[in-house]
């Protein structure tokens, strides 16, 4: 404890310390460098996806023109020590809709080798309504998916990729196969791939229409050829994964961009979008806009820039939108005052209690049912369900079922509370995500439409009396 | 004997209209019934055998996994046999099972868990409408009453000349090109009432136009021309860092 005398004593050489410090000059504030403010407007240079649309050559011929498998030996020679460090230093973070950093993520495959095989499994099972992502990557891009496939797997020390594409992707999942064929046959992958040294098989598993495949545990019950419902954690994948191996599930986007990121730098990468939420990233906008489409976009870009930019806007003009679903069918639905300044980044979204998801943007205008809509998808999850866990099984059901007399205001008002706590006791209770997913979107009604589920209700029980 | 009781007691208020009547909760069925009944055409004595060109395939499929994995091919031999015999029937189901040297049982929780494969019969050109949200703010419930017209079926049924049949599916993964219609494995996109209708007399008649977008985008670019992507892909070794 101070006495009192040297706490005088230390309070006076504070003091002598401010007075000297005044008659300083404050030169050295300039050393911060400028906070970024402003997102969007990416160059075509910086786009790493530039074959989506499917103008060039998809094929080996086309892909090496656009400079993939460019120096890949060298990076893989590199090590996995200096891959990992580069996609940490990347800031990427996982393009599934979790946004895990991926860097670290693919680092906790590296324990001593007991022997056992490792995977990298690719989640290409993209079934989540709003999100056309992976698809166009898969039929423009497969060259970009495959060599992704051998760098992540030599950052993990894989054996192999297993490639899990929903079974509806039949021609995508065709024009994979034909550049992994080519990439075998150029000894880019397979025995000695690209000549480094380093063994390396990609094989492609097809789905059959399940939703709940996209989730990582079920998805490894489905290659393993059985339904696919989600497996409890622990263990990790990373622990027993796929064939009881240890095993990393990563999203088409998050493998695909790998290869392009370590040719150009971590930093490169992390120069885009604000600190924590860094690079480019597909953005796919369906709905009520002039002109729908998917586009590579800059991190953080406001909402509404990237809608009028792309799209042409919202259909009717700006002033006609009701609300936004910004990544994804399973994140809460935005009203428009949000819309207006919101940034497409994971912590923005978040802060106004939505999510990025995998960014696919449904736009709703003023001539959509709002209720009808979250309550299609209320069915969507109920008919997804794997029927494992009781809260998620009955629950969808009862989300269902509500959420369609909501419809026609064929309900109480205080039944708007009942359903806010029936997803409350679904979320969270289940083993995968499957149950948040279904509750949020039918919270986030509740939280910003709730008037316009009232007046429903009041309207139908007038309309009923009036008949009466 | 609970079955008879319920019979029973269901009987009653028909005469004696004082009894109260049993309320139940709607069944919640899928939409299609996971118990297998044996039928003509789909019982374990038909004859399913793969040809021997699928053999091949199902050896280069069964290579694929690990040799004490061989299961892992259930779904693939599955989809094999389905798109040999045009539906997934309990002999086939039986044919993948002794291939891949399981019980039969854990072919059929397979095949009954994943909506893709057909437990009944379907007709040359399967139907798959989508009426997830992203197609439905965009119309597709306006397909379906057009599809159902023309066609004269509802969801869920075939029409008589065995052509078409038709079911809802959920999300197609295809929203930016809503709404989607897939035609066996082929996605046709960005319908209206008259494209829909277009796409159906070409397959009436046997030749089906190009799969793809049908408002005469490419894939999914803007319609209103492109806002990236417009200059020429850089080549190798572009911005490529100096220590590689």
């Amino acid at each position: 404890m101070l006495s009192s005398k040297a706490f005088l004593a230390s309070t006076r050489q504070t003091r002598n310390i401010i007075v000297k410090t005044a008659v300083r000059s404050f030169a050295s504030e300039a050393a911060v460098p400028p906070v970024r403010t402003s997102f969007g407007n990416l160059k075509d240079e910086d786009r790493i996806f530039t074959n989506i649309y499917g103008f060039h050559d998809y094929k080996l011929k086309g892909a090496l023109k656009r400079g993939d498998w460019h120096k890949t030996k060298e990076i893989i020679l590199k090590g996995h020590d200096w891959i990992l460090n580069e996609m940490k230093e990347s800031g990427l973070r996982g393009r599934g809709g979790a946004g895990f950093p991926s860097g670290l993520k693919w680092s906790f495959m590296n324990k001593p080798s007991d022997g056992r095989p490792r995977y990298l499994v690719v989640n290409a099972d993209e079934g989540e309504p709003g999100t056309c992502k992976d698809r166009e990557i898969m039929r423009g891009d497969p060259h970009k998916l495959v060599e992704g496939c051998l760098v992540a797997g030599r950052a993990m020390n894989a054996n192999a990729a297993y490639i899990y594409i929903r079974g509806e992707f039949y021609n995508e999942a065709s024009n994979l196969q034909v550049a992994i064929d080519e990439a075998y046959k150029a000894g880019l992958i397979g025995k000695n791939a690209c000549g480094s040294g380093y063994d390396f098989d990609v094989y492609i598993h097809r789905g059959a229409g399940a939703y709940i495949c996209g989730e990582e545990t079920a998805l490894i019950e489905s290659i393993e050829g059985k339904a696919g419902k989600p497996r409890l954690k622990p263990p990790f994948p990373a622990d027993v994964g796929l064939f009881g191996c240890p095993t990393t599930v990563a999203n088409v986007e998050t493998v695909a961009v790998a290869p392009t990121i370590l040719r150009r730098g971590g930093k490169w990468f992390a120069g885009f979008g604000r600190p924590r939420n860094a690079g480019t990233k597909l953005f796919c906008i369906s709905g009520h806009v002039n002109n729908p489409c998917t586009v590579e976009e800059e991190m953080s870009i406001p909402l509404k820039e990237l809608i009028e930019k792309h799209c042409g806007g919202v259909k009717g003009g700006w002033d006609n939108l009701l609300g936004i679903i910004p990544g994804g069918s399973s994140v809460p639905v935005l009203p428009r005052n949000i819309c207006d300044d919101v940034l497409m980044d994971f912590d923005a979204l978040r802060d106004v209690q939505s999510g990025l998801g995998t960014a696919a943007v449904i736009v709703m205008d003023k001539s959509t049912d709002i209720v009808s809509a979250i309550s299609r998808l209320s069915a969507f999850y109920k008919h997804e369900s794997c029927g494992q866990c009781t809260p998620c099984r009955e629950g969808t059901s009862w989300l269902a079922n509500m959420m369609a007399r909501f419809e026609n205001g064929q309900a109480r008002p205080r039944e708007i509370d009942m359903i806010e706590e029936l997803s409350r006791e679904i979320e969270g209770h289940t083993i995968c995500a499957l149950g948040d997913a279904a509750a949020w979107p039918v919270q986030g009604l509740i939280r910003h439409f709730r008037p316009e589920l009232e007046a429903r209700m009041a309207k139908f029980r007038q309309d009923a009396q009036i008949q009466v | 004997m609970f079955a008879r009781s319920l019979v029973q007691r269901a009987a009653i208020p028909t005469t004696r209209s004082a009894v109260r009547t049993i309320s139940t909760s709607r069944v919640a069925l899928s939409d299609k019934l996971f118990v297998h009944r044996d039928t003509s055409d789909n019982n374990a004595n038909v004859k399913f055998e793969f040809t021997p060109e699928n053999m091949e395939r199902a050896k280069e499929i069964m290579a694929k996994y690990p040799p004490q994995y061989k299961k892992g091919a259930i779904m693939p031999l599955l989809d094999l046999g389905q798109r040999q015999l045009g539906w997934t029937s309990l002999p086939v189901m039986n044919a993948v099972a002794k291939m891949v040297e399981v019980p039969p049982m854990r072919v059929y929780e397979v095949a009954t868990f994943y909506t893709m494969y057909n437990r009944e019969p379907v007709g040359k050109y399967f139907l798959q409408l989508c009426t997830t949200t992203p197609c439905q703010l965009c119309g597709s419930t306006e397909i379906l009453k057009t599809i159902e017209k023309d066609l004269g079926i509802k969801v869920g049924e075939t029409t008589k000349d065995g052509k078409f049949t038709l079911v809802e599916v959920e999300c197609a993964g295809a929203c930016v090109n809503a709404p989607v219609l897939a035609v066996n494995d082929d996605y046709y996109e960005d319908l209206t009432s008259e494209t829909t209708i277009k796409v159906l007399e070409s397959l009436k008649a046997g030749k089906p136009i190009k799969a793809g977008p049908q408002s005469g985008r490419h894939t999914c670019e803007p319609k209103g021309g492109l806002t990236s992507l417009t200059s020429e892909p850089t080549g190798p070794g572009f911005m490529l860092r100096p220590d590689l």
